[in-house]
């Protein structure tokens, strides 16, 4: 295990995976889950997380605000209970599905705020190592690099497709 | 809602006669979830979400998921309000970007 072995996350059987991240890698997201939940529980209302409470109905905006005050609080507790998840699992070795789905929410919601942050756009970017937002935006590709493993691995637990549904 | 008869120009006698309520004149149309295309969200993930979420095949939520990419937005399903309201929370809650609306 350490920083020249790629795979972080493995799938070993039905809702079973292995995490294998380094203890750098582990600091550096619990510090960014500590920075979302400040975020969260200050405002959902800051243009950084509107990302994370979209708008549903967007040719009605009465309907809108209806469906915010119905929804808003549950999307949040849900939001807080993937990043308490990640709090509680940040040391362990292996995973099961719940936990590692919870892992899912919180690095995408991460990911989302800092894209939103950085502005990107679909155009791949070229960052000088001098660049003041090179860091942030390292720890976005990073962030990239470990959820589509995250996907990967929980994509192996899919239950059979709906065959209406194709 | 006022029900009412129509002010729209000259109708036959029996068509005046039928109270135009909007719950008559606009039959339940169907609502459509729309998922919008951004630039954070990875594909591979927006394609695992539906496969996860609608229960798609591989290949179908391969399909949305670019013709999201490339045209901007695809609606992923629809029904009712509810069914499509239940659809919208739970895009959310996995951080796409998406809406509902009455089918035209």
């Amino acid at each position: 295990m350490g920083l020249f072995d790629r795979r972080r996350v493995r799938r070993r059987g039905p809702g079973r995976y292995e995490l294998r991240l380094p203890a750098t890698e582990r600091t550096v997201l619990a510090d960014l889950v500590a920075q979302l939940r400040e975020l969260l529980v200050a405002t959902t209302d800051d243009p950084l997380v509107r990302r994370l409470f979209p708008t549903a109905y967007h040719v009605d905006a009465d309907r809108d605000r209806e469906y915010q005050q119905l929804v808003r609080d549950e999307l949040l507790e849900r939001r807080l209970a993937a990043l308490s998840t990640v709090e509680e699992t940040l040391e362990l070795d292996s995973l099961d599905e719940a936990q590692l789905t919870g892992w899912m929410t919180a690095i995408n919601d991460v990911r989302l705020v800092l894209g939103t942050r950085l502005d990107v756009s679909e155009e791949p970017v070229e960052i000088d190592l001098d660049d003041p937002e090179a860091p942030p935006y390292a720890v976005y590709e990073y962030l990239g690099f470990l959820l589509s493993q995250v996907v990967d691995a929980l994509e192996g637990d899919l239950p059979e497709p709906d065959e209406d549904a194709g | 809602m006022i029900a009412g008869p129509s002010l729209a120009g000259p109708l036959a006698p029996s068509e005046v006669e039928q109270p135009v309520d909007e719950t008559t004149a606009v039959p339940d149309r169907p609502w459509v979830v729309i998922v919008w295309n951004d630039p954070i969200n990875l594909m591979s993930y927006v394609t695992y979400v539906l496969q996860k979420l609608f229960g798609y095949p591989k290949p179908k939520a391969e399909r949305l998921m670019w013709q999201v990419h490339t045209e901007g937005r695809a609606a992923v399903a629809s029904g009712p309000r509810e069914t499509c309201e239940l659809h919208v929370f739970r895009l959310h809650e996995h951080g796409l970007w998406a809406t509902m609306q009455q089918d035209d």
